[in-house]
């Protein structure tokens, strides 16, 4: 292997995804041109979900680059480096990404409420990495910076039709209980 | 009632994902609620995310589309919702690449960046820098000054990564920050810490003198973040690399002392610099190898991760570092993690004593199936290198690799294991029988094509020479009779090689009376069994006891149903049923040295111009670099159907362009253009020159390839004055007509080579180059009318004897030595009093000689004192020239030259440049 010195830089990540357990991209956000096209970008995902989505350990070398990752329930986050990368640094960024995710979900980190939730990962995404540099590592930071409307909206914000909504999947709810 | 909860179910999970099925068209559509009043926040905020889901998903929206969208979404500016505003800067970034006109935000995001609103003043100075381009940063520079050192953490952090983000394009104005992002370095959080402490060392990083200067602050006055550490560790280290040395300075002080920090992420990060520094000691290394032993138990996995594979690059130089850790490396064998215990097996191996090599290939064999075929790889080269150190422990090896051999893989993984085997046969002669036996057990079921010609090429050349080569003929036979599937691949190896380009020759049409068409014309289908057909004749050739059976398999190839597999075996049989040596160290053995275009393009030309004369093979030029040495480098495996055309080499591009000027005609076929174009200028001056060699039979000509880099001039009637020290003589001068300005010209230049005293062949040429100037405006380019002569002088141009000989590669050295005979054999001793070592005596031998060296006669084993190299070449006019030079180390080196040819000339040649 090359010993190779790193150039300092900050940009340590160079792509954040969430796959669903069925391999398919659920949010994807790539920092350099590692993988230009979308079709590279997908061969590449469907290459990390074969090898990882069986073993629960939670690093891995693939293609030449240096991917953390960890599942929830039906969900898969990886935050994927260079192989030089420094996989701590990593791993903060992982860690900090589900552990705001699950502050701001308040239960189980699961796609169907991930899916609920797509702006508050968006924003929270927005807020952990900027154009492949680190900007935060602190989860309550982020939760408090991405500051999502709770859960309980005022009534009279809503619209009917939201309110027969939300009453109809709570009775679905307590039906399949 | 069950039946009616699944269907419930069935419903919300079809539903579950309510961004499966957005259509782009139908989406936009809904954007035009953006533009109704009063605005829905949860609505429109709904709508973005759907805009983002779909450019998420990667699809691609048009600049009209987006603009349209962007501008409908900038009435959302008026809302006041905190999520819907988020999502619209989020969404401005996304669009700043695709839609038009996006700076009309400019004045909103400059009005959030400056507000109350501590929320959005972060994200709206990214999005502002986002969309800002160098000649808007001018008018927002003052407030993102203020932004840097704003008391807000993420306002100032934003500020700071967003100038890092616009260092790329501005970087003369981003400078000006500087001050503000020193005030910031001081900051009580870490992360605007780490943002400042990044920014100042991009800005200042040509600076040497400021960049030490930071690191020694840091050091004195320490840091609150984990990521500045790690930062400065990389600066830090980059430094000492480019200092290159002393291992006493304070830079490498602070990376040490970075070890114990309280941070895992800041003490791998040290660790790991101190590895990778250019030369460390062991010394050295030793802190920094105990904390990462101390990480081998680290319940993390991506701490054990980075620490094993730490070690591992420790142990590939210092193997005794490391074997302190053995024991946590043990431990860490059985990881639930397949590639940590890969990674600690592999390094053990390395470290460890050769008694528990055993041991751990039972372990690794055990989970080979399960990881990846990048590791399995790992796992080979580590396996090689433990061979070359425990060349005893061959046969444990040996077996291990035979195992992986045939299990799944891919086509990587196959290769280098096989590489590997025939690394291990080379290195180790005691294996040779073994390996041998296994590569033919594998290529009886074989389905990468390439791999079976290699190992059946590489039976054809050590088989005969072992002890039972009867028992390799039947696996080569084998392949000859059994049916396979007709596998096509592109291929690498020697003969594969060829074979493609012979196929091109069929393409020649018609045939002239007088000349019979060459017999292994044909389309290429199973490469194998050709292969296996040239194997088996290399047996005969070398085996006279069985040659009477070799001939018996050989005949019944004939009546194979393939035309190659026809052709080759009966060539073979005809040249083995004479039973002549020469011939069959010429024809069988060695095998065709030309360049195969080359030999193209010399037939189709003799068949344009029918004559009574035979078809010379000696006009055709040679193979530019032996193929064997191309195999190892190039490697496609995609299937090619197509016939395509074989990429002419460099030398024959130069043939066509010295073929058109009309000077050169009768000067035969190039012989050889030298590898590379020596500059006979400095790089930084006016005229830029450089110069390649062409060596025909009896003329060289000199290409002077000339770029002008004045911009006010242009030359005319450029030519290279020559003046020889020796008896050459310049024949003629082509000049280049008109040099303007950057772009090239060449000019040549002619010279006889010497008649009198063919010997002196090496020699100096003082060059000048003569030419008119005639002055230009540099702006329009026009050229006055009105020129004057200049002369400028070019630095010395060598020949050497090296520019006359082409490189062959001799597979079977000693039958080409027999072949060529002893009737000009000369032989002459020297003293090499200058050189100390036998490596370094044969590297300068080769490079002087320019000839290739044989039988990898050019690797010297250690520990001796006497080394023979084989030396092959063909010297112009095309005879074989065949070098052994016997060396003995005593103090210096002494050398024994004997030199063979069918030609006196180039003998005397030799030991004359030699002397």
């Amino acid at each position: 292997m090359e010993a190779l010195i790193l150039e300092p830089s900050l940009y340590t990540v160079k792509a954040i995804l969430i796959l669903d357990n069925d391999g398919d991209r659920l949010f994807a956000k790539y920092y350099d041109d590692t993988y230009p096209s979308v079709k590279e970008q997908k061969a590449f995902e469907k290459n990390i979900f074969n090898k990882t989505h069986r073993t629960d350990s939670e690093i891995a070398l693939l293609e030449g680059l240096t991917v953390v990752y960890k599942s929830s329930i039906d969900l898969y986050f990886y935050v994927i480096g260079s192989s030089y990368e420094n996989e701590l640094m990593l791993m903060a960024v992982l860690n900090c990404l589900f552990d705001s995710l699950r502050q701001m979900l308040r239960k189980n980190v699961e796609k169907r409420a991930l899916l609920e939730n797509m702006e508050g990962l968006f924003l929270a995404v927005d807020e952990i990495v900027d154009g492949g540099v680190i900007l935060e590592s602190d989860p309550q930071q982020v939760v408090h910076r991405v500051a999502l409307r709770g859960e309980d909206v005022p009534l009279t914000e809503q619209t009917v039709s939201q309110v027969l909504q939300s009453a109809k999947e709570q009775i679905k709810w307590s039906l399949l209980r | 009632m069950l039946k009616k909860f699944d269907k419930k179910d069935e419903e919300s999970g079809g539903g579950s994902n309510p961004f499966q099925h957005l259509e782009k068209s139908a989406v936009l559509q809904e954007a035009r609620v953006f533009n109704e009043t009063p605005i829905n926040p949860r609505k429109c905020a709904h709508i973005l995310t759907k805009i983002l889901y779909l450019i998420n998903q990667g699809e691609h929206l048009g600049t009209t589309e987006a603009t349209e969208a962007f501008f409908a979404m900038t009435k959302l500016f008026q809302s006041n919702d905190p999520t819907l505003r988020r999502m619209c800067y989020l969404t401005i970034k996304e669009m700043s690449c695709i839609a038009e006109d996006v700076i009309i935000v400019t004045s909103s995001l400059t009005k959030d960046m400056t507000g109350k609103e501590d929320n959005y003043r972060g994200p709206a100075v990214r999005a502002l820098c986002q969309i800002t381009d160098s000649t808007m940063l001018q008018a927002i520079e003052r407030y993102m000054k203020q932004a840097i050192v704003d008391k807000v953490p993420s306002v100032s952090s934003s500020a700071l990564v967003s100038s890092l983000h616009l260092l790329k394009c501005s970087f003369d104005v981003v400078k000006r920050w500087v001050n503000e992002a020193q005030e910031a370095a001081s900051s009580d959080n870490i992360m605007v810490q780490y943002h400042a402490l990044g920014l100042l060392y991009h800005v200042r990083k040509n600076d040497r003198l400021a960049v030490n200067k930071m690191i020694s602050k840091v050091t004195r006055h320490g840091l609150k973040s984990p990521f500045a550490y790690c930062m400065m560790i990389r600066v830090a280290s980059k430094q000492l690399e480019e200092e290159d040395g002393s291992r006493d300075s304070p830079l490498f002080d602070f990376i040490e002392s970075c070890l114990r920090n309280k941070h895992e992420m800041v003490v791998y990060e040290a660790a790991s610099a101190i590895v990778n520094l250019p030369g460390c000691s062991a010394k050295e290394l030793a802190p920094a190898v105990s904390v990462l032993q101390l990480f081998c138990s680290s319940p993390k996995a991506a701490l054990r991760y980075a620490a094993v594979r730490t070690l591992n690059k420790v142990a590939m130089k210092h193997p005794s570092a490391v074997t302190a850790c053995n024991l946590d490396l043990e431990n860490l064998v059985t990881d639930s993690n397949r590639s940590i215990a890969t990674l600690a097996i592999t390094t053990l191996l390395k470290t460890g004593s050769e008694s528990s090599i055993d041991r751990l290939m039972k372990q690794i064999s055990s989970f080979m199936s399960e990881i990846s075929d990048e590791f399995k790889v790992v796992v080979v080269q580590a396996i090689s290198a433990l061979c070359q150190k425990y060349p005893r422990k061959h046969a444990v090896l040996m077996n291990f690799l035979f195992t992986m051999l045939r299990e799944e893989g891919g086509f990587e993984y196959k290769r280098a294991i096989v590489d590997c085997i025939i690394s291990i046969i080379e290195e180790n002669s005691e294996s040779k029988e073994t390996g041998l036996s296994h590569l033919c057990e594998f290529i009886e079921d074989c389905e990468f094509t390439v791999l079976a010609t290699r190992i059946l090429h590489l039976l054809g050349q050590e088989g005969p020479k072992t002890t039972n080569p009867s028992k390799y003929i039947r696996f080569i036979y084998n392949r000859v009779v059994l049916e396979h599937e007709e596998v096509r691949a592109d291929g690498i190896s020697l003969c594969h090689q060829a074979g493609m380009q012979w196929r091109n020759l069929s393409s020649l049409q018609p045939p002239p009376p007088g000349f019979k068409r060459f017999s292994c014309l044909s389309l290429p289908s199973r490469w194998d069994y050709r292969c296996a057909v040239s194997a088996l004749a290399k047996f005969g050739a070398q085996n006279e006891e069985m040659l009477p059976s070799i001939l018996v398999l050989l005949k019944r190839c004939v009546m194979d149903d393939d035309n190659e597999v026809r052709d080759r075996a009966t060539f073979y049989l005809n040249v083995l049923e004479q039973k002549q040596k020469a011939l069959n160290a010429g024809y069988i053995l060695n095998g065709l040295t030309v360049s195969i275009p080359g030999l193209e393009r010399a037939l189709q030309q003799y068949t344009l111009e029918p004559s009574e004369k035979p078809f010379d093979l000696k006009s055709v030029p040679l193979a530019t670099a032996p193929m064997a040495e191309q195999r190892t480098e190039s490697t496609p495996i995609t299937a090619v159907k197509q016939p395509e055309k074989v990429a002419a080499t460099r030398q024959e591009i130069f043939q066509e362009q010295l073929a058109a000027v009309p000077e050169f005609r009768g000067l035969g076929p190039l012989f050889k253009s030298s590898p590379e174009p020596v500059a006979l200028t400095e790089s930084e001056t006016e005229y830029v020159i450089r110069c390649t060699k062409h060596t025909f039979t009896n003329h060289m000509v000199f290409q002077f390839d000339c770029t002008n880099t004045l911009n006010d001039q242009t030359l005319e009637n450029v030519t290279v004055q020559m003046e020889p020290t020796e008896a050459y003589e310049v024949l003629c001068y082509v000049p280049a007509r008109s040099l303007p300005y950057n772009q090239p010209g060449t000019c040549y230049t002619l010279v006889a080579l010497p008649k009198e005293d063919p010997t002196a062949v090496a020699c100096t040429f003082s060059c000048m180059m003569k030419f008119t100037v005639k002055d230009c405006d540099p702006t329009t380019g026009e050229t006055d009318d009105e020129g004057y002569e200049d002369e400028y002088v070019l630095e010395d141009l060598e020949v050497t004897v090296a520019d006359h000989i082409q490189k062959v590669m001799k597979l079977n050295f000693e039958a080409a030595w027999d072949e060529v005979g002893d009737e000009f054999e000369k032989e002459e001793t020297f003293t090499l009093s200058t050189i100390k070592t036998l490596e370094e005596a044969v590297g300068n031998i080769v490079k002087f000689l320019g000839m290739h060296p044989c039988e990898r006669s050019d690797k010297v084993p250690d520990n001796k004192n006497t080394h023979t190299l084989l030396l092959a070449g063909v010297f112009r006019g095309g005879h074989d020239i065949l070098v052994r030079s016997r060396l003995l180390l005593l103090d210096t080196v002494t050398m024994q030259v004997t030199a063979r040819s069918l030609e006196e000339l180039p003998v005397d040649i030799i030991l004359a440049s030699v002397g």
